[in-house]
């Protein structure tokens, strides 16, 4: 199994090395360069522009460009934002917490939800309970997000309010009041509606899932073996049939992960939340390269990552499965 | 082999409708001119910000614009680049895995390992960068208004799956005695490979390729609506969304009628992939 995980960690390395080469030319065929932004900024004179072109090497061959941000990459070092001077690391390193933080409770809440509805749905399939829930859970999966982030601002923050106070019943942005102490219920309350809105796509297609690897599982002989020796239906349910039909969502639920990243992109648009994915878009609006390619480099490496831990979760979950 | 299909798939109801509303939705689109009495980018400052009413079914925006007539002209950019998107997607992924799974070898092995760098792509993230770049680069014929670049970017990054999908049918059925039959009386590879095979892989890219219309219509609404996609006033789904959002508190009906739209218009064509699968899968078979 070390064996396995190492080889296949070796193999990330040729594939980041052709991704970070392909997005860096990429960056390249923007014109102006990093500098268009302070062309028509009066008080950068022609030989400051020199001196910036020189400092930042805008003129060398791609192949130079791109060997000089490799090596520093490898000694630690990605650069500087061109707008606010800082290591790109370090505006990263702000920022990729809150993300994370974000999507871990909204993938948490998903699988609460999800995983028990998807159970009793199959069950009984074909009951009241199942027919609604699967219905459900198929239009939650062609909901945009996006918009029903913005319905549920719409209904929790601009049209109900707290009838104790007349106030909004649920913030609508931010992650905590500004100027205002800590509190667990500020906390809370403004983590409800972008967990929701975070949460909704995961907990409809986690729900199908379940219920489709549960009603692979039920017939097989061994349930029928463990119904007859006398276990009860509890037993019979948890102990053998969710055992084995939980092995599909495991891998499922791993590559489903970098999916989430882009959710959580269009949940901190939309509850202005100081995550990855603002600093993105910032980044490609202000065409930020250090930034731009920080971030793209560490979202393909997590792609990577969750891949690897699909396969060896799955392994360790399944005694079928052994790699070499 | 057509009638049984539409046989199986009268059966499957809610497919059905997504059909009817599809074809609804398509109707309206290329009729909008006539349906609806306003221009779509006139603004008219003494009708601005109106609740839908009997003269505007879907109200009115900032710029007093009749909101059910951008919606109609909307609809026919977000299901165009829909389609045409996923039309791009899965010439290039059918092309990429049949070639890599009829010759296999190095051949393969080379186009699998492309396709796993696509794949570690993050997706959103090339998607906004790639449309960025298209319009600071403003060519000639990829204007930033029009919805050519975005069909492109979403094309070139969707057709991964397609082709791993299409590998593996290619894989199992050139081992078939058919394929054999074909190579002994002579047909050269091209012919083998989309004569003769293609037509015994269609189910499965079918099947993908419907449901891949329903998500590229949800990703160019989610890049025009943070700002990547169809620069106004050319009005779509996705930027209507995005010019609600200052107006929402106030205009909440800014906000609701576009993602309404959709969200119809992907459930519908999810329901119609998931009918086609049904029906396509002679396993399945009937309920």
């Amino acid at each position: 199994m070390t064996r396995y995980i190492v080889r296949r960690l070796l193999q990330f390395i040729p594939l980041l090395f052709l991704i970070s080469l392909l997005l860096f030319s990429l960056l390249q065929i923007i014109p102006g360069g990093p500098l268009a932004a302070y062309e028509n900024n009066p008080n950068v004179t022609s030989e400051d522009m020199a001196r910036l072109e020189e400092r930042l090497g805008v003129n060398d061959p791609l192949p130079v460009k791109y060997g000089k941000w490799l090596g520093n990459v490898l000694r630690g070092d990605w650069g500087y934002s061109i707008y606010t001077q800082r290591p790109a690391l370090q505006e990263i390193g702000d920022r990729l917490p809150s993300t994370l933080y974000l999507m871990g409770i909204a993938l948490f809440i998903s699988l609460l939800i999800s995983i028990p509805i998807g159970l009793i749905a199959a069950l009984k399939p074909y009951s009241l309970f199942d027919v609604v829930t699967t219905t459900i859970a198929f239009a939650g999966q062609s909901v945009p997000i996006f918009w029903f982030g913005l319905i549920l601002i719409i209904l929790f923050h601009s049209t109900l309010t707290n009838p104790l106070t007349g106030a909004p019943l649920l913030p609508g942005g931010g992650m905590y009041t500004l100027d205002a102490p800590f509190s667990i219920e500020d906390w809370l309350s403004h983590l409800v509606l972008p967990v929701a809105m975070l949460a909704l796509y995961q907990t409809a297609t986690v729900t199908r899932l379940t219920r489709a690897s549960m009603l692979d599982v039920i017939h097989q002989d061994y349930i029928r073996t463990a119904r007859a020796k006398g276990l009860k239906e509890r037993a019979v349910v948890i102990g053998h049939a969710f055992k084995n039909g939980a092995l599909p969502l495991v891998t499922i639920i791993a590559l489903e992960l970098p999916g989430l990243f882009n959710g959580a992109v269009f949940t901190e648009t939309i509850f202005s939340w100081p995550g990855m994915g603002r600093l993105f878009i910032t980044a490609a609006s202000q065409f930020d390269y250090p930034v731009l390619m920080a971030v793209l480099m560490i979202n393909a490496a997590l792609i990577l990552f969750f891949n690897l831990v699909a396969d060896v979760v799955y392994a360790l979950v399944d005694p079928r499965i052994r790699y070499a | 082999m057509l009638a049984m299909t539409w046989r199986q798939f009268k059966q499957h109801h809610p497919a059905l409708i997504g059909t009817i509303l599809i074809i609804l939705f398509a109707l309206t689109a290329i009729f909008a001119s006539i349906i609806s009495p306003y221009d779509p980018e006139t603004s008219n400052l003494d009708t601005r910000m109106q609740s839908p009413s009997a003269a505007h079914l879907a109200g009115t925006d900032e710029l007093g614009r009749d909101l059910f007539t951008r919606l109609l002209y909307g609809s026919r950019i977000s299901l165009a680049i829909g389609v045409l998107s996923m039309a791009l997607a899965v010439s290039v992924g059918t092309a990429i895995g049949a070639v890599a799974g009829f010759y296999g070898g190095w051949v393969d092995n080379l186009l699998m390992r492309v396709t796993d760098v696509f794949l570690a792509f993050p997706r959103l993230f090339v998607l906004i960068l790639l449309t960025t770049i298209l319009r600071q680069l403003n060519l000639p014929r990829l204007p930033a208004s029009s919805f050519v670049p975005i069909v492109l970017v979403i094309g070139l990054l969707s057709w991964m799956s397609i082709a791993r999908l299409v590998r593996a049918a290619y894989l199992s059925i050139k081992e078939k005695e058919f394929v054999e039959a074909a190579r002994g009386v002579g047909a050269p590879s091209a012919r083998i490979m989309f004569h003769h095979i293609l037509p015994n892989a269609a189910s499965p890219i079918i099947v993908a390729a419907t449901l891949g219309v329903a998500a590229s219509i949800i990703t160019e609404s989610g890049l025009s609506y943070l700002g990547f996609g169809v620069q106004p006033p050319t009005p779509t789904w996705g930027n209507m969304l995005r010019n609600a959002q200052a107006q929402m508190t106030y205009a909440p009906w800014m906000a609701i009628f576009p993602g309404l739209m959709i969200f119809l218009a992907v459930i519908a064509i999810n329901y119609i992939g998931d009918g086609l699968r049904d029906a396509l899968d002679p396993r399945r078979g009937g309920k």
